[in-house]
């Protein structure tokens, strides 16, 4: 019953922050980054199963290793970016928040051009050639 | 989890016992003292943030297949 322990542990620090914000909104704001790291982080550790799983069956399927790297890669820079953008959208700032989305979908897109590239050359090569 | 609980709280308590000096300083006529005083109380939960953030980019590294 892991996630009563994160909704407890989410409504003590949302009870604290809206506390602290009237005194010291410094305090509050890192009182929220803090309870957003720390969720973030209990429940990234669980993920781990999951990929090992998607790993064995990419490879019993035969799918070349790059694909799926990339893709996790993929996975992670979105976590990332998005819980980045929200926690700087708390700060109320939000110009940056939607820059750094900006940052995520251009790396992401940056990393899924070999596999775009790989598309096109696959339906060229499904193309009959000199018609 | 549980160490890391008690985080949160410290993190709250720090808050407001940076506000109580910073009122008691405030009525006490040292202004300054009393910025200085906040700020130092934001930079020591700043560095207990950071340190937290560090171990979560390690871990989605090391999840993520980055290196």
């Amino acid at each position: 019953m892991e996630i009563i322990q994160i909704v407890g542990l989410g409504l003590v620090a949302a009870a604290l922050v809206l506390v602290l914000r009237e005194q010291k909104p410094m305090f509050a704001f890192l009182l929220a980054a803090f309870t957003g790291l720390f969720i973030f982080l209990y429940v990234v550790g669980k993920i781990d199963a999951v990929l090992n799983v998607l790993e064995q069956l990419a490879d019993r399927s035969g799918i070349p290793s790059i694909y799926l790297k990339t893709i996790l890669k993929i996975i992670g820079i979105a976590y990332i970016a998005e819980f980045g953008s929200q926690i700087v959208r708390d700060a109320g700032q939000e110009s940056i928040a939607s820059k750094i989305e900006f940052a995520g979908k251009i790396l992401i897109l940056v990393l899924a051009v070999p596999i775009i590239s790989v598309i096109v050359e696959t339906v060229l090569g499904l193309l009959p050639v000199g018609s | 989890m549980n160490f890391d609980v008690l985080a949160i709280f410290q993190i709250a308590g720090i808050g407001f016992i940076a506000a109580m000096i910073h009122t008691l300083l405030k009525q006490s006529g040292k202004e300054e003292y009393a910025h200085w005083a906040t700020l130092v109380g934001f930079i020591i939960v700043l560095f207990m943030i950071l340190r937290l953030l560090g171990d979560l980019f390690q871990e989605i590294k090391t999840t993520f297949l980055f290196q």
